[in-house]
């Protein structure tokens, strides 16, 4: 049972990752394409706790964390790129 | 052994949850006509998705394998923490590019003056003839 719901989890996720690239790609202006990465990486935490319960090991799980820390850091660097012209004043 | 069968079955089911809820999200990102209501899906039903499979993953080391949890709850504090966050500011951004939306997203930036979306100048109170 564990082992069908971990790869109708995958199919789905791996779906909402290509919907990600799409939306990366086509996105008209760049808050969409900023959004799409925003999700891309919370997606992509998903991913990796899928990959810990496959394996039965919580190694990557320290590799998840600095993936949230990091892409929210990034997500705001843009954003105030965005907003102001430049990052730190 | 019915105590772990049934705990596997609410593993399972919170797994196919957070990659529906994760897929609908995403979703909602790549259908929606404008920035406004992209913005809707991710920061929401995505939140939510990795939310449960968070929880699946908690169950599944918490209870089966009796391992600490600690690294499940620092993501889902951290996600659950930044995620408005980053919404906020996204949706900021999005107003300050004054970016096209559809006829049905309503409101108005506050920050922008009369003049900047191309009405006449309201002239100030203080000065009387503008």
């Amino acid at each position: 049972m564990l082992d069908t719901a971990l790869w109708i989890s995958l199919a789905l996720i791996l779906m909402a990752l290509a919907l990600n690239v799409y939306r990366l790609i086509v996105g008209p202006d760049m808050p969409d394409r900023l959004l799409a990465l925003d999700t891309m990486y919370v997606n992509s935490i998903a991913l990796i706790v899928l990959l810990g319960l496959w394996l039965n090991t919580k190694t990557y799980f320290e590799a998840a964390l600095l993936i949230a820390m990091l892409g929210f850091i990034s997500t705001v660097a843009v954003c105030k790129y965005l907003l102001r012209g430049d990052i730190i004043e | 052994m019915t105590y772990y069968v049934i705990l596997e079955g609410v593993i399972a089911f919170f797994l196919v949850a957070g990659g529906a809820f994760t897929f609908i999200g995403s979703l909602g990102m790549a259908h929606f006509r404008d920035f406004y209501m992209r913005l809707h899906g991710p920061t929401k039903a995505t939140t939510m998705g990795i939310g449960s499979t968070l929880v699946a993953s908690m169950l599944y080391f918490g209870v089966i394998e009796s391992q600490p949890v600690v690294q499940e709850m620092l993501i889902t504090l951290f996600l659950f923490i930044t995620a408005p966050v980053s919404a906020h500011l996204l949706a900021k951004t999005g107003l300050h590019l004054q970016l096209r939306h559809a006829d049905k997203t309503r409101g108005k930036p506050v920050e922008l003056r009369k003049e900047e979306i191309g009405e006449k100048p309201v002239p100030h109170p203080d000065k009387g003839h503008g």
